[in-house]
């Protein structure tokens, strides 16, 4: 009861004053607040932003320990110390070593995301008086786990004040944003930084200190390999399973599925968004199939890696299922309307791969095809909203005649 | 300023701040945009704009009493289109290389609505002093802007100011960059450019609340 009521203590002697909301927020965030509400209506809800929130943190936990023991199993199989993962209980992916080298790595970068993040939250909540909000729990967790792992961490600081500031704070803060948070962060890293963002050499631990070195490890993601038309030497397994190099915590489809059908049950996440990306990936794949078979893209054309994989392995690499799953579905930018969520769903599948295929500049174009259809979520209402007014404005009308 | 009447400084200084061409009325954003990745072309396209604006303006005023209405659009542009042709031949004799960086936009300074706007709100309507205080004083107010913009984006984005490096050296990691400081590869995308006509946008405003509009 300590801290609590000293917490309350606080709040009730900086009441009004301008570090009131700093108070405030911690006070929440820690404990159930004293107040009960004393007049109007009293509405019980149990999903409240905080529940909301807390929930697709417990969803990407998973993510994030699975994406530390990566960390060093891609670390320590690079330079040949360990053997291959089979299975997925596999005890040289679980080994105690490979979690040291991801704590090593991957908690500062929380540290980092979360520290810069909510500082800048308080800062404008203490400047703009109003209480801190939730908002920004969720996307400090999904920006570590986004981000190639040897990101140097003072570029991730600039990159999430920037994102705070500029993609949720000049809109006017939580649920007021047109771009998703951490994508915006991660899209400037992108073009920030692009050495340190795409290449071969970012993805595992170290690879970049050692390039030129004779201890020199590779670490291509599948997608980089897809887009040079090198062959994969990944299994499909590895693939579903997360056993393969990327950013530190969208490896493993396996857990994003699990983490999917959480968020679909515990009605957080919109199933209609996650299940209409995979159906526009899939038809997008499909297409590109279709071309390799009919010939028309021979296999000496650039695009012949890409447009020849499975379409389903389009699923399973690259940050696909984690953007559709965590980031297309964020309630704030993603359309409104159920039949919104369909259309919206469905571009960005379908883009992401048509991104993936054609740019090579860009191997992985989950990210820039949800933050172009973010955009467009707000015109995408609108035409279903005024086709559904338009639709009972006619049965009306045949009504009355 | 014992020279100017306080009615005339109002002239010059209103656009610096509280009527600022880019950031207040919105114009002429497309060159902010495409020329201030370098500090250096930002000054040369400010002084260039200047010359335009301020004689431009003065001509416009002289013949405002003779140009029929239905025409002066034709008149105002013939006038910027003689006096950027000068500034361009001029650039090409003298500054080769940078008339190179500017390229069309020298060109396209004609199409800035900075200037056109300064003719149809300001000289067709007053006496060629005034005029030219006022082209004086828009022209600064957007060269202001554009060198705060192309500042920021060529120290960030290059780490040089006027193509001296001011931070180390990149490639030779001297300096910030022994530290381990990366150029910002952002800040050379025009993207970049109007964020940070946004940011100053957003600090002006916040700064004088009588600039919100609803």
């Amino acid at each position: 009861m300590g801290l609590k009521s000293n917490l309350h203590n606080l709040k009730e002697k900086y009441k009004g004053t301008k570090m009131a909301p700093a108070f405030n927020a911690i006070h929440t965030f820690l404990y159930l607040p004293n107040e009960t509400t004393h007049n109007g209506t009293h509405i019980k809800a149990a999903d409240d932003l905080k529940r909301t929130m807390n929930i697709v943190i417990m969803a990407l936990v998973p993510c994030l320990i699975f994406g530390m023991f990566n960390a060093g199993y891609q670390h320590y199989l690079a330079s040949g110390e360990i053997e291959a993962a089979n299975g997925f209980f596999s005890s040289s992916f679980w080994a105690w070593d490979n979690l040291v080298v991801g704590l090593w790595k991957v908690l500062p970068l929380v540290l980092v995301s979360y520290g810069v993040g909510l500082l800048i939250e308080f800062i404008f909540a203490v400047i703009k008086g109003h209480e801190v909000e939730e908002g920004y729990l969720v996307t400090g967790m999904l920006v570590p786990l986004i981000v190639p792992i040897d990101i140097p961490l003072w570029m991730l600081a600039v990159a999430v004040a920037f994102g705070v500031v500029i993609g949720k704070e000049v809109f006017g803060g939580t649920g007021m944003n047109i771009l998703n948070p951490a994508l915006t962060i991660r899209a400037f890293l992108f073009f920030a930084y692009p050495t340190w963002m795409s290449g071969d050499k970012v993805w595992v631990e170290g690879a970049k200190e050692l390039a030129g070195t004779p201890d020199a490890i590779s670490g291509e993601t599948i997608l980089g390999t897809l887009a040079q038309n090198h062959e994969v030497t990944h299994s499909v397994a590895d693939m579903f399973l997360g056993f393969i190099p990327g950013s530190v915590g969208e490896t493993s489809t396996l857990l994003i599925v699990l983490a999917a059908l959480f968020l679909v049950f515990s009605k957080i996440g919109s199933w209609r968004i996650m299940l209409s990306s995979a159906l526009g990936a899939l038809a997008m794949g499909l297409i590109f199939n279709g071309l390799v078979n009919a010939e028309v893209i021979a296999g000496g054309s650039k695009f012949y890696g890409l447009m020849s994989t499975p379409f389903w392995q389009h699923l399973l690499i690259g940050g696909f299922a984690f953007g559709t799953v965590f980031m297309a579905t964020d309630p704030v930018t993603a359309s409104q309307t159920n039949k919104g969520k369909w259309i919206y769903g469905f571009l960005i599948g379908f883009l992401s791969i048509l991104i993936r295929v054609f740019n090579p500049a860009y191997p992985e174009g989950v990210m820039l095809a949800i933050l172009l259809m973010n955009v467009f979520a707000p015109t995408i209402d609108h035409y279903v909203v005024q086709g559904n007014v338009k639709r009972r404005m006619k049965r009306l009308k045949t009504k009355v005649a | 300023m014992g020279l100017l009447s306080k009615k005339d400084a109002a002239l010059i200084t209103d656009p610096l701040a509280d009527n600022n061409p880019i950031t207040i009325q919105v114009l002429g954003i497309c060159s902010a945009l495409a020329i201030t990745a370098e500090l250096e072309a930002a000054i040369v396209m400010s002084v260039s704009v200047l010359f335009v604006l301020a004689i431009g303006n003065v001509v416009i005023s002289l013949m405002r009493n003779i140009i029929p209405s239905k025409i002066r659009i034709i008149v105002q542009l013939i006038v910027v289109a003689a006096l950027v042709i000068i500034v361009d031949q001029v650039l090409k004799a003298f500054a080769y290389e940078l008339s190179k960086t500017l390229s069309v936009f020298v060109g396209l300074i004609i199409t800035n609505c900075i200037i056109m706007g300064r003719f149809e709100a300001f000289a067709l309507a007053n006496k060629p002093w005034r005029s030219f205080l006022d082209g004086i004083g828009n022209a600064l107010g957007y060269g202001v802007i554009l060198i705060i913009v192309a500042f920021f984006r060529e120290l960030l984005g290059a780490g040089t100011l006027l193509g001296i490096p001011v931070l180390g050296d990149p490639i030779e990691k001297t300096g910030l960059y022994a530290l381990g400081y990366e150029n910002n590869g952002f800040m050379i995308m025009p993207p970049m450019a109007l964020i940070v006509v946004g940011i100053i946008i957003w600090v002006q405003r916040s700064r004088n609340k009588a600039l919100i509009e609803d």
